[in-house]
């Protein structure tokens, strides 16, 4: 089975922590008209990088990096969670039982649920045993 | 191979008087100098001053100013219709430096030049293309000379025109070329566009400015010689002063020609055997323009070990200029040494910047440093560890801890000639 549609690609901004610079991404991309679906920024000595979920990936990509930035692509999963208490519990459960590491995450909330954003170390077995517990992985098509 | 073999293998003792005689010869020399004349007079220094090779620590520095304020000719020792040629150094501000020689003078550089092409093998079979300037640069018409005297088939081709430039090493068989290091890259990247590899190219001399192992890697491989660089100055003749030989582990400076010193650029006192400093020289066997303990600006070190060639003690490549020194919490640091740093690292780019403050009565020195877009993976860890990896890497080699800032790739300020890549805001507050 097709495992690949589950693999989402989320861009990765390096930017350096001082004023202006989110303003800097944010007004690239309304500019090319690509709206930003989740997001969040991690943050490290002087520097960070910021990560988002977006509807055109590519067109990011090539707006952004000759505006000079440095971007790049990271594989990343998306899986829906209950809007309601627990909800978190059960998607960490399943891959910390499956002995698979979250290196970071990032959620949202909208009209169709929550949605719990992954990287992960296993990406291939990480979706594999989502889906075989139950959980609904989201696909890329709903993002791109 | 050796050009003259006696002098160049000299033992320290001999060499050592020769040294002494030519010094008291080089100090009754300059009394022809009005500039020296006082000088000296008010040091309280006479010829019996100098006893030993030591008691050159007696006589002041020159610097590059003393011989600016001295243009036209003030620094000639010998009247007019002795001097036989005029160069002058480029002025980045002000009067350039005039430089005169005598004939004996043009003799004695010519000699130095033809012992460092024969240190490298080079013989009167060769075909040499002399790529730089002819004009007041003393590159051109210096190394013109030596390779005369080696007896090499001399094509003064100078500079400009590269395809043809090309044409002639193919058509010529050249086998020796002579340029700067970033006229070489061009060439070989010309060369490359007309699809020709320049078969008969084996050794390529190069100077005139800095360039680093990498570039001397990839001019090797590019265009099939065995790289050696060249070290001199228009104020110690020309090119020739210092040079590599076959190890190409340090260049061979002639002590027998010129007395070497390397100094603390703040106190000017001298430094121990592998200690980078300045360089000050003292010529030896100059006539028309005799100096003393000249400045060069160009930051070295005499280097320890002795060589295979069994040849005098070298100095190492220059990695810069003493006029860029910092003084952090008492240790000297050359930005230079940063710039072999960062080249070292691939995951991060060439340009750097140095911010110097004074926090709570320390020195704190934070290094700026572009991440390198092919090495960006996304991963913030990834980062944090290229950061700890820079900080290791400067304080190995500056034995210094230093703050490292990475930021966006083409942020930093590009700078055409002298850079201003140190920022000191210590005297700010």
């Amino acid at each position: 089975m097709d495992n690949k549609k589950f693999v989402i690609k989320q861009i990765s901004v390096f930017s350096e922590n001082r004023p202006g610079r989110l303003a800097a991404i944010a007004h690239a991309l309304g500019e090319e008209k690509i709206n930003i679906l989740a997001f969040s920024i991690a943050e490290a000595n002087g520097f960070g990088v910021v990560r988002a979920l977006v509807d055109h990936p590519e067109k990011a990509h090539d707006k952004l990096q000759s505006l000079g930035f440095n971007i790049a692509f990271t594989e990343v999963i998306a899986v829906k969670m209950k809007d309601k208490p627990g909800g978190l519990y059960e998607v960490a459960k399943i891959l910390g039982d499956a002995g698979i590491n979250i290196e970071y995450s990032y959620a949202y909330s909208g009209k169709d649920g929550a949605v719990l954003i992954l990287r992960v170390d296993q990406v291939e077995d990480a979706i594999k045993k989502i889906k075989s517990s139950g959980a609904t992985l989201l696909e890329r098509s709903i993002f791109h | 191979m050796f050009w003259n073999k006696k002098i160049e293998t000299l033992n320290n003792k001999d060499l050592q008087e020769l040294q002494l005689k030519r010094l008291k010869k080089t100090f009754a020399q300059v009394q022809h100098v009005d500039f020296y004349k006082k000088r000296l007079a008010e040091a309280g220094l006479k010829a019996s001053s100098i006893k030993t090779l030591d008691d050159i620590t007696k006589i002041p520095f020159t610097k590059k100013q003393d011989l600016r304020d001295g243009y036209p000719f003030g620094f000639f020792a010998v009247p007019l219709k002795k001097i036989v040629r005029i160069h002058t150094t480029s002025g980045t501000t002000g009067k350039p430096t005039v430089v005169g020689y005598t004939r004996k003078d043009l003799d004695t550089w010519s000699d130095l030049i033809a012992r460092n092409m024969t240190m490298v093998g080079i013989t009167e079979d060769d075909v040499f293309q002399n790529m730089v300037n002819y004009g007041m640069f003393t590159g051109g018409l210096g190394f013109h000379y030596g390779a005369e005297k080696v007896g090499m088939t001399v094509i003064p081709s100078a500079t400009g025109n590269t395809k043809r430039q090309i044409e002639m090493i193919n058509d010529f068989g050249v086998t020796t070329i002579h340029c700067t290091p970033s006229y070489a890259m061009h060439l070989s990247e010309v060369a490359e566009e007309m699809g020709t590899n320049l078969d008969s190219l084996k050794t390529g001399l190069f100077g005139a400015e800095p360039w680093s192992e990498s570039v001397r890697k990839t001019l090797e491989r590019r265009l099939g010689v065995t790289a050696y660089d060249s070290y001199g100055l228009s104020e110690l003749f020309g090119p020739g002063v210092a040079f590599e030989c076959k190890e190409r582990d340090g260049l061979h400076i002639w002590h027998d020609a010129y007395l070497v010193e390397i100094i603390d650029p703040r106190t000017g006192e001298q430094v121990g055997d592998g200690e980078r400093g300045e360089l000050v020289v003292t010529p030896l066997v100059k006539e028309a323009m005799p100096l003393l303990r000249y400045r060069t600006g160009d930051v070295t070190m005499l280097m320890e070990d002795g060589c295979l060639c069994r040849r005098g003690q070298k100095i190492a490549r220059i990695t810069g200029r003493s006029d860029d020194m910092l003084v952090i919490r008492g240790i000297n640091v050359f930005p230079s040494q940063i710039e072999h740093v960062l080249l070292k690292i691939p995951e991060v780019g060439n340009q750097f910047m140095v911010y110097v403050d004074r926090v709570n009565h320390l020195d704190e020195m934070t290094v700026e440093v572009e991440i390198n877009r092919e090495h960006f993976s996304g991963e913030l860890a990834d980062l944090t560890n290229l950061q700890k990896k820079v900080v290791k890497e400067l304080r190995d080699a500056l034995e210094l801890r230093t703050t490292v800032k990475l930021v966006e790739p083409g942020s930093l300020p590009r700078f055409e000639g002298k850079s201003k890549r140190v920022i000191d805001r210590r005297e700010a507050i």
